[in-house]
């Protein structure tokens, strides 16, 4: 077992993994503290002003020193709506992250210490459910709901709409990590002495071997939550997402992408830049904590 | 036999999915929207209103409309799209060659790429070029497919003007109905970025699987034992070695289906590829609901399909595995 200590002194040592994280952490502040820190609140109406809209980034000759990165069309500061919509993507990943784990460390549980009719139906389950893909899924469940409601109930829902449904669909990977960490755990000795000492199955399966089986939890959570962003910006960027006025960075880049075709690149690229830069780093560290914490995934791997 | 008792299953399987995803497609038909507001706006009386509506049989109880839909769904005939006043049927027919093109144009650029690239990093695996694929295969995987098909329209088409930005091009009717783009120097033009677009976030996935799968073939007995036999180089690394690399892809291929579909919704979008995920983002943003209907039945019978041959393609190509309940 690593300590938590050794894991930060190695997490110091590795240069990928540092820069990633120091990426990770100004993101997370910087959405954290959006209204406090960002020029402008761009979800305020009294603070913008349709005369600014699409100015360049603050370096070209038309643009001006109060925008950094230019505004969009409607005249609010693109630094601004990256933090606020960098929160809302964040949030949104993290969110559809915690229901899955819940949804998944429960059945992966239960299945791999039940085992039998459960497990081969939650198994088959996973792998139909899987093989459709998540993006798919999401797609036609929102398609369906927001056809079904009008557009200002949508609007309010959407955030618990798109955790739900990212949280969901995806319960197999957890389900499955959980699973054989089980499979592996049940026949050691000190599950065999707890039940032997007449433990309800119930608290052999949670006190005493979900302990053991969260390390591959933790390391496939930090590639979920990339996972669960990028679907969300592309949900978001096919109009079935977070709406135009709560943006999250796909949103963002919806709104703007069709304006590159007049030259207004700005809008659509620094968002679309951070929203890369998220993914990125937690896909990075993702690969890092798999590579220290669980030696056994990296055969074939080098 | 075997085989034959194989499909049997599997074709019962599929209709089991089948059955369930009509019910679903079924099922939202009722709660989605109003579909004469869109069909007639706001200066029809009520009357008429109620008149259209029991002739578009939408005021009849769920079990009635959804029998005739199954019975007519069985001859083909998925409802009348609201939009198109046209069968959904004929219309996501219609569209279908437009996707088709597309994934082909895409498997394509991806097989040509990532099968090379896979094989040069397992067998140099310390070279700095196979380090720069690797690289760039983590830094490909972070980066959504939408941002991929906006970046190369932005660069290729906007600013560079090399290659046309939206749309199929000029297209040629075959004699069974088929429109391609194949043929045509502008159709192929239109092609190349919604294909690159397509294929990019598979390409980094699979040249890494491909790579991992290379290296663990690379150290069996097999390979080491044709190697002392005095076999070329060349001949145990791609006929040996290679060869049983592909199972894994073909499986992880079929997986893929899923995603892949939706990511031809994606890059349609962006590319305003005349296909059917373009359309069935239109249908959504009209209430068309036979068409999202007939889109969601038609994704599930590819899904099924592909699914089912790849399993079969697995269960030939691989000597270790039996059909499941043969006997041996």
């Amino acid at each position: 077992m690593i300590t938590w200590r050794s894991l930060f002194k190695k997490f110091l040592s590795d240069p990928v993994a540092l820069c990633s994280g120091i990426v990770l952490l100004i993101l997370v502040f910087m959405a954290a503290l959006a209204p406090f820190i960002a020029p402008q609140n761009p979800y305020d109406l009294m603070q913008i002003d349709i005369m600014d809209s699409e100015l360049p980034p603050s370096w070209h000759d038309e643009g001006e020193a109060r925008f950094p990165l230019g505004t969009d069309e409607q005249g609010r500061g693109i630094l601004s709506t990256i933090m606020y919509g960098t929160g809302i993507s964040l949030l949104i990943g993290i969110g559809a992250v915690i229901v899955q784990a819940i949804l998944g460390v429960t059945l992966g549980l239960i299945a791999g210490y039940k085992g039998g009719w459960i497990d081969a139906f939650l198994m088959r389950l996973a792998d139909i459910q899987m093989s459709l893909s998540t993006l798919m899924i999401a797609i036609i469940v929102l398609a369906i709901f927001s056809a079904t409601f009008d557009a200002n109930v949508y609007a309010d829902y959407a955030i618990f709409m798109l955790i739900l449904i990212i949280g969901i669909a995806e319960w197999p990977k957890y389900a499955r990590t959980v699973r054989s960490s089980v499979l592996g755990e049940k026949n050691k000795e000190y599950v065999d002495a707890a039940r032997v000492i007449g433990l309800p199955a119930r608290k052999v399966m949670w006190k005493h071997i979900l302990p053991n089986t969260l390390t591959p939890v933790l390391v496939i959570s930090t590639i979920q939550v990339a996972e669960a962003i990028m679907t969300e910006a592309a949900l978001s960027f096919l109009g079935l997402g977070m709406p135009v006025d709560k943006p999250s960075l796909g949103s963002l880049i919806r709104s703007g992408y069709e304006l590159i075709f007049s030259g207004s690149w700005w809008i659509t690229f620094y968002p679309a830049m951070v929203l890369i830069a998220l993914i990125l780093a937690l896909n990075l560290l993702g690969d890092w904590m798999r590579d220290v914490l669980n030696p056994k995934l990296r055969r074939g791997e080098d | 036999m075997h085989i034959l008792a194989f499909l049997i299953r599997r074709a019962i399987q599929a209709v089991i999915v089948m059955f369930v995803i009509s019910l679903i497609g079924f099922s939202i038909q009722g709660n989605l929207g109003d579909p004469l507001r869109e069909l007639v706006g706001q200066s029809v009386s009520e009357a008429e209103r109620q008149l259209l509506r029991d002739e578009l049989g939408l005021n009849d109880p769920f079990f009635a409309q959804y029998a005739r839909f199954m019975g007519n769904a069985l001859q083909g005939d998925l409802g009348t799209s609201y939009f198109f006043k046209r069968p959904a049927l004929d219309v996501i027919l219609g569209k279908f060659p437009a996707t088709f093109e597309l994934v082909l144009g895409a498997t394509v650029i991806f097989l040509a790429v990532s099968i090379p690239a896979g094989i040069y990093c397992a067998i140099n695996r310390t070279s700095w070029f196979a380090r720069i694929i690797m690289t760039g295969s983590i830094v490909g995987i972070s980066v959504p497919v939408f941002l991929t098909a906006i970046f190369l329209q932005w660069i290729f088409a906007v600013e560079l003007g090399w290659l046309p930005s939206s749309g199929r091009g000029d297209t040629i009717t075959l004699p069974w109905g088929w429109d391609t783009g194949l043929l045509t120097i502008d159709g192929l033009a239109h092609l190349i970025l919604p294909s690159i677009a397509l294929s990019s976030i598979m390409l980094p996935l699979f040249i890494r699987l491909i790579r991992a799968e290379m290296m663990e073939t690379m150290g069996t007995d097999y390979v080491r034992f044709a190697r002392a036999k005095g076999l070329s180089t060349r001949r145990v690394r791609y006929v040996h070695a290679f060869r049983n690399t592909l199972l894994p892809v073909v499986t992880v291929g079929g997986l893929m289906i899923g995603t892949l579909i939706a990511y031809t919704i994606l890059t349609e979008t962006v590319f305003q590829w005349p296909g059917m995920g373009f359309m069935f983002l239109e249908a959504i943003n009209r209430v068309d609901t036979p068409l999202i209907i007939a889109y969601i039945i038609m994704v599930g019978l590819i899904f099924v399909v592909v699914n089912t041959v790849v399993d079969f393609v697995y269960t030939l190509i691989n000597p270790m595995v039996k059909l499941p309940g043969a006997k041996s």
